[in-house]
């Protein structure tokens, strides 16, 4: 297990690096500029002491390097100074956006919570619903409940995020003016009044990723009870007497959760990704949105940052995915 | 020859093994409505413009923001064009792009699955390939490719031709990765089969082994990986479309159109429903006759 653990983490790296040059390569091989956007009144001599500034005038290797030693030393440095009050970075350049010519990890961090309460908050209120749903849907197959359940999981796995986001906005904010159809990123939850007004503004973005993931995950747990359900320890338990309740919640559920809590694992850094649109519709002020702004903006340090941690943790969360599946499933070997 | 006995003749007539997915598929209700819908779509974006006969594209700024009327059965836009028509035209664009954009996820992954499946020697480097394409953040990549590389081939192609071609291929060499996958596996079984060793041994060279006996054996998952695949670019193309990175306002698609209603939506929320009900239900039946069709293609579960 911890062979097979290191192994894949070494193989983690090659593919980290590989995904990183894709996307610097793209960047470079665009027609971009990002000194584009500036004055015409600038003067060329000037225009092109504003793009050595930038750090635009080495060659590729030499910038892609750069950022690489930038992001895993330079960067690791301010946060254990920062940390502990050491001085590691001893002031050294830091991945700058183009942009706001401020540090590329601050405006991350600014970013950050956002995207963790909303979609993560999201993410959450999937699991709770799809669980019970996936659960008695397997349980009384083919009943009403099962067919309302399938139908309305082929519903959210089929309607996309922004067309459900937006219908919710016309049905909650136009017609019936329950909830902002804007997340207010000003609010500062300070008392009782703000903090409901923060819950308001959250129901819509929180209810539509929940929708979706509910969707997919409510599937995979049907399916995967239906497959215990016929099992021979079902009918061994239910033959030793043991109630319904049990039965169902001890000896199905736990067998049937092996599966789920990798496809669980597997979907998180598809909540990151994904929430770009969402984020988007609600105007909610997270990564997603901030990477947006950085690509239309030719941001080239702050896209290639934000994407590289969406590589981390797609990467991270297939490995976690892994090595969950072999903990909980001993019939799995990886040796 | 032996005959067979009258009673087994009669009971079980010689019949085509299509008539039998037909019969599954049949008693897959969702799936049926779902072709029903699938047609009535396709139908009316093929037939609609020819009917309806205005021109989606026709501005007239004194008819702008015009609510439901005989005229204008849907209303009309910020700029005055109907919004019928245009609800036509961009489903001729959603749905052209889904199928090209399918047709080539499905070509590359088919090809990628063969090859690493019969050809033990580079089945590594491919399936390595795949795991890498697999941890590539995929919307944020397809939001740069798009972004990037937009005015170069619109400057090319032409603004249709150009965005057509580069949201296709971005969405196509972005999706072929489970198809690759599903046809590897199925080729590695197959390949172990005595059909395959017995035309081995009678010098069948590689090409026309995939050809004539592999190909026609892995149809079923590809079939199923297509028609989801058509849902899956649909939504990707309206995604993109959405967050104002696909097609132009000239050439809307139904994602397009959701973008552009969404800046009105306080004075006419309706300019975002229809789209939105279109789009749901291309995919939504697209996704019921996917499913119908892996259950109906699955001969293990066929005729149970």
């Amino acid at each position: 297990m911890l062979t097979f653990a290191l192994r894949r983490l070494l193989m983690a790296v090659p593919t980290l690096l590989f995904i990183s040059l894709v996307i610097f390569l793209l960047l470079e091989l665009a027609p971009g500029d990002p000194v584009a956007d500036m004055p015409l009144t600038i003067p060329p001599e000037v225009r092109e002491k504003i793009r050595i500034s930038l750090g635009l005038g080495e060659p590729m290797h030499v910038r892609y390097a750069l950022w690489l030693y930038n992001l895993f030393v330079t960067e690791p440095s301010y946060w254990i100074d920062a940390l502990f009050g050491t001085d590691l970075a001893q002031g050294s350049q830091r991945i700058i956006s183009f942009q706001t010519r401020a540090p590329v990890f601050d405006t991350i961090a600014e970013r950050m919570p956002q995207t963790l309460i909303v979609v993560g908050m999201g993410y959450v209120v999937g699991v709770l619903i799809a669980l019970p749903i996936g659960i008695i849907s397997a349980y009384r197959q083919y009943s009403v409940f099962d067919q309302i359940g399938t139908f309305i999981s082929m519903v959210g796995f089929s309607v996309p995020t922004f067309v459900t986001g937006v219908m919710l906005i016309v049905v909650f904010s136009v017609w019936l003016g329950w909830f902002p159809s804007i997340y207010d990123t000003t609010l500062q939850v300070t008392d009782w009044p703000s903090f409901v007004k923060q819950m308001r503004q959250m129901v819509m973005p929180v209810f539509v990723l929940a929708l979706y993931n509910a969707a997919q995950i409510s599937r995979y747990m049907r399916a995967s009870m239906l497959d215990n359900m016929t099992q021979d320890y079902v009918r061994t338990a239910r033959a030793k007497g043991m109630s319904e309740r049990v039965v169902i919640l001890k000896h199905v559920l736990r067998n049937s959760m092996i599966p789920v809590v990798t496809v669980i694992a597997l979907g998180v850094p598809g909540v990151f990704t994904g929430a770009i649109i969402t984020e988007n519709v609600f105007k909610v002020n997270g990564l997603g949105q901030q990477l947006l702004l950085s690509i239309q903006g030719n941001d080239a340090p702050m896209v290639l940052t934000i994407s590289f941690i969406f590589a981390i943790l797609i990467v991270l969360f297939n490995l976690i995915a892994d090595l969950l599946y072999g903990l909980l499933d001993p019939r799995i070997r990886y040796d | 020859m032996t005959d067979l006995p009258d009673s087994l003749a009669a009971a079980r007539p010689p019949r085509n093994q299509w008539w039998d997915v037909w019969d599954q598929f049949r008693s897959h209700k969702g799936a049926l409505i779902g072709s029903v819908i699938l047609a009535l779509t396709l139908f009316s974006v093929l037939a609609g413009p020819w009917l309806w006969g205005v021109d989606p594209t026709f501005i007239n700024i004194r008819m702008r923001d015009q609510p439901p009327s005989l005229a204008h059965p849907l209303g009309t836009d910020q700029l005055g064009r109907d919004m019928l028509a245009r609800l036509f035209a961009g489903g001729q664009i959603t749905i052209a792009v889904g199928m090209t954009a399918m047709a080539l996820s499905i070509l590359l992954g088919t090809l990628i699955g063969v090859l690493a499946g019969y050809f033990r020697r580079i089945d590594g480097p491919l399936m390595r390939l795949t795991d890498l394409f697999l941890a590539l953040p995929l919307l944020p990549l397809l939001l740069l490719m798009v972004m990037l590389f937009r005015e170069p081939l619109v400057g090319s192609f032409g603004p249709e031709g150009g965005i057509f071609a580069l949201i296709v291929v971005a969405i196509g060499v972005t999706s072929w990765m489970q198809t690759a996958r599903i046809v590897r596996g199925d080729v590695l079984a197959l390949k172990e089969r005595e059909f395959v060793l017995a035309s081995r041994s009678i010098g069948t060279p590689a090409r026309r082994m995939i050809l004539r006996h592999i190909l026609p054996n892995v149809m079923s998952p590809i079939m199923v990986s297509a028609t989801l695949g058509v849902a899956n670019a649909v939504i990707t193309e309206s995604a993109l479309s959405f967050l104002g990175l696909g097609f132009p306002p000239d050439f809307p698609t139904w994602g397009r159109l959701l973008n552009d209603g969404l800046a009105y939506i306080n004075l006419s929320p309706e300019r975002v429903i229809w789209p939105a009900i279109a789009l749901s239900a291309l995919v939504l039946s697209i996704n019921y006759i996917g499913d119908g069709l892996r259950d109906a293609l699955d001969p293990r579960i066929r005729g149970r």
